[in-house]
């Protein structure tokens, strides 16, 4: 409060949508992820349009043009059936962010409801949703995807699931710990004393307090999930051939290394560039909103 | 009104493995009656006991002993269907953390309506008319808390109070917050909302000017307990406890009156006493005599 | 008349937010003599707390720059002097009160870590040397001068175990460690209880009237200032609109502004009648 009231009256009259778009077009950081993260997500949409060989994507062969470098007709070589690698790095990205948008599609409700109940009520329902989170969290993704695939089939869909059921915890644990905080506070009393239904002070009053911390960490997660994604197909456990999957394509090119290097460097970039975006994205909404908790 | 009949209420005190090592008596052993269109003080310093008070009539803590009644009804006797929340409202000291900073102030001033069942479509009209009786622009309804001030907050938060119309409100500090000028508009309208709705006021504060001006009968805490009571102009007038004397003597007043009024407390080593210091010299100056 | 011992001359400030710059001070002027007790009163938002800490140089610039003015101490303007020379000056010639006795103590340091580091940095700048005996003394001295009654106990005890009346009297023993000879107190006791403000207002008094300090009161609160000030500089949206005896002003205020906040003030001897007036019963 002490800090705000520096802040001159008229500032604080501009409207909000104003405040957050200045503020977040002076944050180089977020600006560069965002714009990332935008031309992922449209190349990836758009691919049939925008890449030049979408009938590449199958399993089609042309060895007369296998292993050719990086050239104006194929902007990221071929790889050793002579297929073109940026159509199939495109379409991967595709399924890199498919696989993201599922697991976190699942994974951000699941949490953040069972961290809003935990917070909220705490005494048993705490105890046990907060036991079975930390049991979770003491299994990595990765190993717990390695399991399913090894009782299971290696499959997307399986590998999907095992990285979901892990990876609500993270949220469970983040929106637990703000609702505790926030459960204190006087607003919520108040909606108590006037009142309020469970229903409406879970989902009315604090959801709406976590939407920040949500939003910040779930586009840091993409990031995390899509890594994670391209090791299990580079382990052979995720997306099966012929389908193009970045992780796939790295391991595939990587016993073509270091002379047809094109062929995992450059999906192996591309995985770089999708997670590194999510990232910046993130940390630049983080910058954005710790701003905002400040008023 | 409301009267609370022999109320008491201790918080266990824990050591560092959760074992209760003895108890704080919060409140002790409290007993008062507020008749209708009142305007009741409870003066008190931190830890006197009054926040838990409150918290108690507003069903927040329930008591170790005691009742509490309004209209002659426990609070927790619903046999006439009738919420708690539509007999009695608070109005909370921080109107900068009373109104959840997510939701517009129209979200806001709904909940109560949202709670106790007005139906929907009359609830932009109805928070139109609420925002009108406190004299804010319905416009407001789309703002959200930070771009209000502090005294347009506290606005908020008395119409949000008044939505299902309960006939008693508990004002605990709701104008600590605000700049002097702000409080006085604000205690204005909280005056003139009480004579138009007739509604009985329980007024809590450590500010003794504002309740001598604001409040006709007034109770002093210590320590959980009531030391005095009486009409505003008796218990300022011609306090009798120590206590009360202590807390008058220590307020800052801006005028030659207002100073004249002031008791004259004995210094302690050039000091003024404390509370305890003063109530144990008298029991000394007692076991003497 | 003689130059006060901090003249603000002239001072003008604006902030830059979200890329507007907004004027907060326009051309404010006050004079702190020396052993006089000054009050600076306004509102939120009148720009008080940026007057002092512009005063104390703890203005973050950017988003505050200073457009025009100076600030005199003995003489000496300290918007023009080196960093260094303003630095000696700091919490020695002139020493901060702080308003909130939780958050302006560290809660992982012992009162005695503190203060001793204080007054050791002090030293420091001063070029003087104490040994660790003589500081400790000095830290048990300064803490009986604010009528700590136990020094080496409170010297040993970790913030949190001190009540904030305590806390509050740390932070005045802290702001005379050094010889100071102006102190500025932003809004002392505000955080605290009605019967323990009024201690640490009478310690506050006494101690400035014993040592012959001067003093700048920042509060917004009218009763403290006629209770420790005999002169007083209301400010209202960055203007000074009112100065003068502290009596005077509260008998027969001049501006409309200042009457208009010593009538809001309610009075101890009551009358007053709340409501507005012509509202149907």
């Amino acid at each position: 409060m002490t800090q705000m009231s520096l802040a001159p009256p008229e500032a604080r009259r501009l409207s909000n949508a104003y405040q957050n778009w200045y503020r977040f077009s002076r944050n180089p950081t977020a600006v560069i992820g965002a714009a990332i993260v935008v031309v992922c997500i449209l190349a990836a949409l758009l691919a049939p349009f925008i890449t030049p060989y979408p009938e590449h994507v199958g399993a089609v062969v042309n060895f007369r043009a296998r292993h050719q470098p990086p050239s104006l007709t194929f902007w990221f070589g071929t790889d050793n059936v002579g297929r073109d690698i940026f159509t199939r790095t495109i379409y991967g990205m595709r399924i890199s962010l498919l696989l993201a948008f599922v697991v976190l599609g699942t994974a951000v409700p699941i949490g953040t409801i069972l961290g809003l109940l935990a917070g909220y009520f705490g005494g048993w329902t705490e105890a046990i949703i907060m036991r079975i989170t930390d049991i979770a969290l003491a299994l990595p993704p990765l190993v717990m995807a390695l399991a399913v695939a090894a009782v299971l089939s290696p499959d997307l869909v399986n590998s999907l699931l095992a990285i979901a059921a892990l990876w609500w915890t993270w949220h469970t644990r983040l929106i637990y710990a703000i609702t505790k905080q926030i459960r204190t506070q006087e607003f919520i009393e108040a909606a108590e004393t006037l009142g309020a239904s469970k229903f409406h002070i879970l989902f009315r009053e604090i959801l709406p307090n976590c939407v920040s911390a949500i939003a910040v960490k779930t586009s840091l997660d993409c990031g995390f999930v899509i890594l994670v994604g391209a090791s299990l197909s580079f382990l052979g456990l995720g997306i099966q051939p012929p389908t193009p999957d970045l992780g796939t394509m790295v391991a595939q090119g990587a016993g073509f290394l270091p002379d047809f290097w094109w062929e995992s460097v450059l999906p192996g970039l591309a995985i770089l560039f999708v997670a590194l975006g999510f990232n910046l994205l993130g940390d630049g909404l983080r910058d954005l909103f710790d701003v905002q908790e400040v008023r | 009104m409301l009267e609370l009949k022999n109320l008491c209420k201790a918080f266990p005190i824990r050591n560092a493995f959760g074992r209760k090592t003895g108890a704080l008596q919060a409140v002790d052993n409290v007993s008062m009656t507020i008749a209708p269109g009142d305007i009741y003080g409870l003066a008190g310093e931190s830890g006197s006991g009054k926040s838990t008070i409150a918290r108690m009539i507003m069903g927040l803590e329930t008591p170790d002993s005691g009742e509490i009644l309004i209209d002659g009804r426990s609070i927790h006797d619903r046999s006439d269907g009738v919420a708690h929340g539509r007999r009695v409202q608070m109005v909370f000291q921080n109107p900068g953390s009373s109104l959840n900073p997510r939701r517009t102030v129209g979200q806001s001033v709904a909940v109560p309506l949202d709670a106790h069942g007005f139906p929907r479509s009359k609830r932009p009209a109805r928070v139109a008319t609420l925002l009108d009786m406190v004299q804010l622009p319905a416009a407001f309804a789309e703002r959200y808390p930070h771009e209000l001030s502090g005294g347009q907050k506290q606005r908020v938060a008395i119409a949000r109070a008044l939505a299902v119309e309960p006939k008693l409100l508990v004002l605990d500090e709701p104008t600590s917050a605000l700049d002097v000028s702000v409080q006085a508009k604000v205690m204005d309208l909280l005056t003139d909302l009480g004579r138009q709705m007739g509604l009985t006021y329980l007024f809590i504060s450590h500010d003794l000017s504002l309740m001598r001006n604001f409040a006709r009968e007034v109770s002093v805490l210590y320590r959980g307990g009531i030391v005095e009571s009486g009409t505003s102009d008796t218990v300022f007038g011609h306090p009798s406890h120590d206590y009360t004397r202590l807390l008058i003597a220590s307020v800052p007043v801006i005028s030659a009156e207002e100073a004249a009024l002031r008791p004259v407390i004995p210094l302690i080593d050039g000091e003024l006493p404390t509370p305890e210091q003063l109530i144990a010299l008298r029991q000394a100056a007692d076991r003497q005599a | 008349m003689s130059f006060p011992l901090l003249r603000v001359e002239n001072l003008s400030v604006s902030f830059t937010t979200y890329g507007r710059t907004v004027p907060v001070l326009h051309g404010v002027s006050l004079d702190v003599p020396a052993r006089s007790q000054v009050a600076l009163v306004g509102e939120s938002g009148s720009g008080k707390t940026v007057t002092m800490k512009a005063i104390m140089g703890l203005l973050r610039q950017p988003p505050a720059r200073i457009t025009s003015g100076a600030i005199y101490y003995d003489g000496a303007d300290l918007l023009t002097m080196p960093e260094k020379e303003r630095l000696k000056l700091r919490g020695t010639a002139m020493s901060m009160v702080f308003q909130d006795p939780m958050s302006s103590l560290n809660p992982v340091f012992t009162i005695a870590d503190q203060m001793a580091t204080i007054l050791k940095y002090a030293d420091r700048r001063l070029g003087r040397t104490r040994s660790s005996r003589d500081r400790m003394q000095r830290v048990y001295d300064t803490l009986a001068q604010v009528r700590m009654r136990d020094p080496e106990r409170v010297a040993r005890a970790y913030p949190i175990e001190l009540s904030g009346g305590m806390r509050q009297r740390v932070l005045i023993a802290m702001a005379l460690l050094s010889e100071t000879d102006l102190l500025i107190a932003d809004e002392p006791g505000t955080a605290l209880d009605v019967t323990t403000q009024a201690q640490i207002l009478k310690l506050l008094k006494d101690l400035v009237e014993a040592r012959g300090l001067a003093l700048l009161m920042i509060t917004h609160n009218l009763g403290v200032v006629r209770e420790t000030c005999n002169s007083v500089y209301v400010m209202q949206k960055g203007v000074i609109v009112e100065k003068g005896e502290t009596a005077a002003i509260f008998e027969a205020p001049a501006h409309d502004y200042t009457r208009s906040l010593i009538d809001a003030v309610p009075r101890l001897t009551g009358g007053r009648r709340f409501g507005t007036a012509g509202v149907p019963a």
